[in-house]
């Protein structure tokens, strides 16, 4: 069973922040130096645990941003409810201890004899453990074609954009602006849906693999708009991010 | 025991009448979050069935006799491994109870299977005694897809990822093998008072 190596037990340990990169007005990666790291999979996630002076304590799960061998580094987005969100970005700096367990989760992952062609799909901060896959993909020297399809409200909500501007040999990057466009823009201007799609997702005959991250509404009009076009349910893997209200 | 994070505070104030019913580690949310690991599967009603009981000697209703059962209405809190809890949640649904005892108590483990191909593993102590339920209506309506519809597993004392969503079946069996998140790393048994949330917790 793929997943029985991962079951073994999960300690706390103390991170220490190495780096924090400015990605947006609201999002922050924060890289961390972790003691005893046990190696993670592009696709996982960790948990982070918060403790006050008077003993609160709050847990939350963020996506780990980068591959598998990097530093482990995580990208969060500040919530403006947000409790642990608004702490990592606003008031954590460098040389700060973290508390921190992981890596969690074994399904949404991907390692480069999965094989493809891959077909990423994003939503806002959902594009943080594609971008682990992407980093992956590149470092592990793999040629699996990608399309990674990228909702963002606007240009300057877009995360990683530098990077995502200058993809590596085979992986073809389209984004879409679903609230504003700046002049002169020539990308989608709409939501994902399954017009979209039919442009631009790899037709399901190439038995592509698909990878959904982003907020409910958009996991679920991206996943269902697959299935009729054809993809297999279990080709296409889903994971919701920053739909938990108030992380 | 935990360090102290420099600059951390408390930001959300839980009223006191919430004081006792959110586990360690859990915030309370209003929203009603969904996670899946999958598309969602849409079941037509008329090739839907649920049954329980030993593989080869199992019990099954059809959506018209499944909703023929007795029902009952439960207001109950839940928690998920992802650090929510949502309090008064309030459900209909079919005892597990009136389906094992239409079907007969044999063995001691269940094993839920859904639309899908998810799987969860309970003890059937956990099933039985007023504690779980088949669910096909949340908040006075029938239960959307996205949540779990036709019909879900409620086993509200344990982590919500056992109250597995497109239940088609409980499979019960003589041992406690991991199901689908059990396998990637989750607690076995998943008691969220007692912070099971990964295996060795």
């Amino acid at each position: 069973m793929a997943g029985t190596a991962l079951r073994r037990r999960l300690t706390w340990q103390v991170a220490k922040v190495s780096a924090v990169t400015v990605e947006t007005a609201s999002v922050r990666t924060l890289t961390l130096e972790v003691p005893d790291w046990p190696g993670h999979q592009a696709g996982q996630h960790l948990d982070i645990r918060l403790t006050g002076e008077d003993g609160y304590v709050a847990e939350r799960s963020y996506s780990i941003a980068s591959a598998p061998g990097e530093p482990v580094a995580i990208t969060v987005e500040r919530l403006d409810d947000g409790e642990v969100s608004l702490y990592l970005t606003d008031e954590l700096r460098t040389g700060d201890d973290l508390e921190l367990r992981g890596p969690i989760g074994g399904y949404f992952v991907w390692e480069p004899g999965n094989g493809g062609p891959l077909l990423l799909l994003a939503g806002g901060s959902g594009i943080v453990p594609l971008r682990s896959v992407l980093r992956h993909r590149e470092r592990a020297g793999s040629t699996v074609p990608v399309r990674l399809v990228y909702s963002s409200r606007t240009l300057n909500d877009v995360i990683y954009r530098a990077e995502l501007d200058r993809p590596a040999s085979g992986v073809e990057v389209i984004y879409t602006l679903t609230r504003s466009q700046p002049p002169g823009w020539s990308g989608y201007a709409r939501r994902a849906d399954a017009a979209l799609l039919a442009e631009v997702a790899w037709p399901a005959a190439a038995m592509p693999l698909a990878y959904v991250c982003g907020p409910t509404s958009f996991v679920e009009a991206v996943s269902q708009a697959l299935v009729q076009s054809g993809y297999p349910p279990e080709r296409i893997k889903t994971e919701r991010f920053g739909a938990t209200g108030g992380t | 025991m935990s360090p102290v994070s420099r600059g951390f505070h408390r930001r959300r104030q839980d009223p006191a009448e919430n004081a006792g019913r959110v586990p360690p580690g859990q915030y309370v949310t209003k929203d009603f979050p969904v996670l899946s690991a999958g598309p969602t599967p849409h079941t037509a009603l008329d090739r839907w069935t649920f049954s329980i009981g030993r593989l080869g000697q199992q019990k099954t209703w059809s959506w018209a006799e499944f909703r023929a059962l007795p029902t009952q209405k439960v207001t109950v809190d839940i928690h998920c491994v992802t650090k929510w809890s949502k309090l008064d949640t309030a459900w209909q649904g079919v005892s597990v109870d009136t389906l094992l005892e239409a079907a007969g108590h044999d063995g001691p483990f269940a094993m839920a299977r859904c639309d899908g191909g998810y799987t969860t593993n309970v003890p059937v102590a956990d099933l039985t005694g007023g504690k779980a339920w088949v669910a096909y209506a949340y908040d006075g309506q029938p239960l959307t897809a996205e949540h779990g519809g036709p019909a879900r597993l409620l086993v509200p004392h344990l982590y919500f990822w056992k109250s597995a969503k497109w239940v088609r079946s409980l499979e019960l069996r003589d041992t406690d093998d991991p199901g689908f998140w059990e396998n990637y790393g989750y607690h076995i048994y998943g008691d969220p008072w007692r912070e099971q949330r990964y295996a060795g917790d």
